[in-house]
């Protein structure tokens, strides 16, 4: 039997982190792709450049980098804004960044990045003819985007969205850099601790191996769902 | 970029906003762990360590109650600037550099920094050698700038991992705290190790003068209050009590 | 000689970057260069077997195969790293062996990772295009009387390293940042000179924000690379 020397509670505990923040940015990085996606389509210039200039940068510095960035130097901006709300208004609000929200909104932040090219591409796939169809019927801008841009976009976007997610979940391995105890860190603090590395890695390893495998079979299952009507994708 | 980080910002506020009050009856300490004996984690995750218990010591005299945030070393000098907690409680060495940036206590142990390497090894030069430090450590910013030159630095973000390195024979030696490189390598049962010439404590600018706590430069009022207190356990026996657990000979 | 001045004088009320400072993340660069370089060749030298063994219809061929890339696909790169870093070490007897010299330094433990890492997507991409291969060109390669080695050679490997080459600069860059894990083993690459220029002066914003745009004009350059390269060499693909 596996022998954790006492580390297999906190070893779990580091799943349920890394599963949660997995999840959290996850959701962070759809909306903020939504948003960057529609920025990037509008006709505003200022939008569009800015959404550009977000997909850019963000996609040209490695991870790692961005998140030593944002997780050290961002509660030091965030002090600055709020002193300088004090100088200027005599409001004393202190805002406190902890290490999860930090890598949530970090991982959040980067992989919107990348799901904004994903729902872009999505979005200029939808045939105009379907949206045509839909304002013919009277439909309201609103209802065409549900009832039929949104879930075309969809069919299109998931292979993007099941590969980004891959990568994000291998991401949140970084956070063990900046100091979260995700389980990467439990790991490494206890194959350090015990020098018997392969005790905790190789475990650690497989979880990620069968959340990717699960995370495989959900998109497949979501991808047949959406593809209702268009045969064998 | 500054747009980019402004909106993070604005994003971080929505999502982490905890509105906080700025006197203290909750100190939270900032602390760099493993560092054996200084500061270090039971299998169960709970922290123990002499700075532990005298910290935790401290805050019962003063009537606080404390927390302790584990935050790796290199990032915990900005950690404290940025609000993160309110001191720093880690085997920090008190030095003219540091004090540019934060206001220590008075110091609370004074250790020196030794060299420690393989019993079977034969230093007599430095020129060459693997040395391995701690990122960011007083020794760090000593073995650069004297040996920077001549040998090759590797630097490690925990004594753990230097530790290892060192039985896989990555490394030649080690500078550390001395007490940190006793529990860790001297009393270690996989292999031999010793002290490779004097203990250091000079230069000052480098060793400064033994460790301290480390709080923002306004919060005067505050080290102050722990300065009172400290003087209180080292007169009530309490300090020797906590010292005798860590470094009392068996 | 004046750009020297120039710099001296630049740098003489600059605190953090001195000419010191600078040096490291000179030495940086070099490091990531070669890391990122010498894995990127070295993978790809490995992927084109595995690639061809994975398109293979023998199963106890492609099966070893596909674990492989399955495995190294499906973990982080900073996992792999940490068991090959510290787990080299607990074969018996290596430091007595030749490769100890080399396993020794933390640069080649990374850059086995890396390796290993980089040929597993780079074994998936190229089985992907050496898939795609159109029909025609297999059977008109048959009628020529070609043996299935020539034919592989000769039409199947260069058509597929065309479809692959998008892919395959994505990977590169992909490559290029994953490469910035490796200061957590010791290696003073771009990343770690900018962590240490932080720890030592407490100046996050300006240690990474340099080195952020440093990456940034690496990444373009590789960016530019390869979008020259799809032009030669995908030249006749483009409607007329």
């Amino acid at each position: 039997m596996l022998d954790l020397h006492g580390y297999g509670p906190r070893l779990l505990e580091g799943a349920g982190v890394t599963l949660q923040l997995a999840l959290l940015s996850l959701l962070l990085a759809l909306v903020l792709g939504l948003l960057a996606a529609s920025a990037k389509m509008s006709r505003s210039w200022l939008l569009h450049k800015t959404a550009t200039l977000y997909t850019t940068v963000i996609r040209g510095v490695p991870d790692l980098v961005l998140m030593l960035l944002l997780f050290f130097g961002g509660q030091m901006g965030l002090n600055l804004l709020t002193d300088l709300l004090y100088d200027r208004t005599g409001i004393d609000l202190f805002i406190n960044l902890n290490a999860f929200a930090a890598g949530v909104l970090t991982i959040g932040f980067i992989f919107g990045a990348y799901m904004c090219e994903t729902f872009r591409g999505a979005f200029l796939a939808v045939e105009h003819g379907q949206i045509e169809a839909g304002k013919a019927y009277g439909m309201s801008n609103w209802l065409v985007f549900r009832r039929i841009r949104f879930p075309q976009m969809m069919r299109h976007a998931l292979p993007g969205l099941s590969n980004n997610w891959m990568v994000l979940l291998k991401t949140t391995a970084l956070v063990s850099v900046i100091g979260l105890s995700d389980m990467v860190r439990v790991a490494a603090e206890a194959s350090r601790a015990t020098h018997e590395p392969f005790t905790f890695l190789i475990p650690v390893a497989v979880i990620y191996l069968m959340i990717a495998s699960v995370s495989e079979w959900a998109f497949a299952r979501l991808q047949k769902r959406y593809n209702v009507g268009f045969g064998e994708h | 970029m500054k747009k980019l980080l402004t909106v993070s910002i604005l994003g971080a506020a929505l999502v982490a906003g905890t509105a906080q009050a700025r006197d203290y009856d909750h100190v939270r300490f900032g602390v760099d762990v493993p560092y054996e004996p200084m500061e270090y984690r039971l299998p169960s995750g709970e922290l123990t360590g002499f700075d532990i218990d005298l910290g935790n010591a401290l805050c019962e005299e003063i009537g606080i109650t404390c927390e302790w945030i584990v935050q790796e070393w290199d990032g915990i000098i900005p950690g404290l600037m940025s609000r993160n907690y309110d001191a720093i409680m880690s085997s920090m060495t008190i030095n003219d550099e540091r004090r540019q940036t934060v206001r220590f206590s008075d110091p609370y142990f004074t250790p020196p920094s030794a060299w420690f390497a393989p019993a079977e090894s034969d230093i007599d030069s430095l020129e060459g050698m693997a040395i391995g430090v701690q990122r960011g450590t007083l020794q760090d910013n000593y073995v650069t700038d004297l040996f920077g030159d001549v040998a090759s630095i590797s630097r490690y973000s925990t004594a753990d991992d230097m530790v290892l390195d060192m039985e896989a024979e990555r490394l030649d030696i080690v500078f550390l705290d001395y007490p940190v490189g006793k529990s860790t390598l001297l009393d270690s049962e996989e292999r031999d190790y010793v002290v490779v010439g004097e203990m250091i404590t000079e230069p000052k600018e480098y060793f400064g003068d033994g460790f301290g706590i480390a709080f923002r430069q306004r919060d005067e009022a505050l080290a102050e209050r722990f300065n009172e207190a400290l003087a209180t356990l080292r007169e009530n026996g309490t300090y020797d009590e906590i010292y005798q657990r860590y470094f009392g000979e068996e | 000689m004046e750009l020297t001045t120039w710099l001296n004088e630049l740098l003489s009320d600059n605190l953090i970057f001195t000419p010191q400072t600078l040096g490291y993340y000179w030495e940086g660069l070099v490091t990531t260069t070669q890391l990122v370089f010498l894995s990127l060749l070295a993978g790809l030298v490995l992927a084109v077997p595995l690639a061809i063994g994975r398109s293979s219809g023998r199963r106890w061929i492609s099966l070893p195969i596909y674990a492989y890339t399955y495995v190294f696909r499906g973990t982080p790169l900073l996992i792999q790293l940490y068991l090959i870093y510290y787990g080299v070490v607990f074969f018996d007897g290596i430091q007595e062996t030749f490769l100890w010299p080399m396993l020794r330094e933390a640069f080649y433990p990374a850059l086995i990772a890396f390796t290993l890492n980089t040929a597993a997507y780079t074994t998936e991409i190229f089985r992907g295009a050496i898939k795609a291969t159109p029909r025609g060109e297999i059977e008109a390669a048959r009628a020529y009387g070609m043996s299935q080695a020539l034919m592989m050679r000769r039409i199947i490997l260069p058509s597929a390293f065309r479809r692959a080459l998008p892919a395959y600069g994505n990977e590169v860059i992909f490559m290029l940042h994953a490469s910035a894990i490796a200061s957590v083993v010791t290696l003073m690459d771009l990343t770690g000179a900018a962590r240490f220029v932080y720890a030592r002066y407490y100046a996050p914003f300006e240690a990474f924000l340099f080195v952020a745009a440093i990456y940034l004009c690496l990444t373009f350059a590789i960016l530019y690379f390869f979008r020259f390269l799809e032009k030669r060499l995908l030249a006749h693909l483009k409607p007329a």
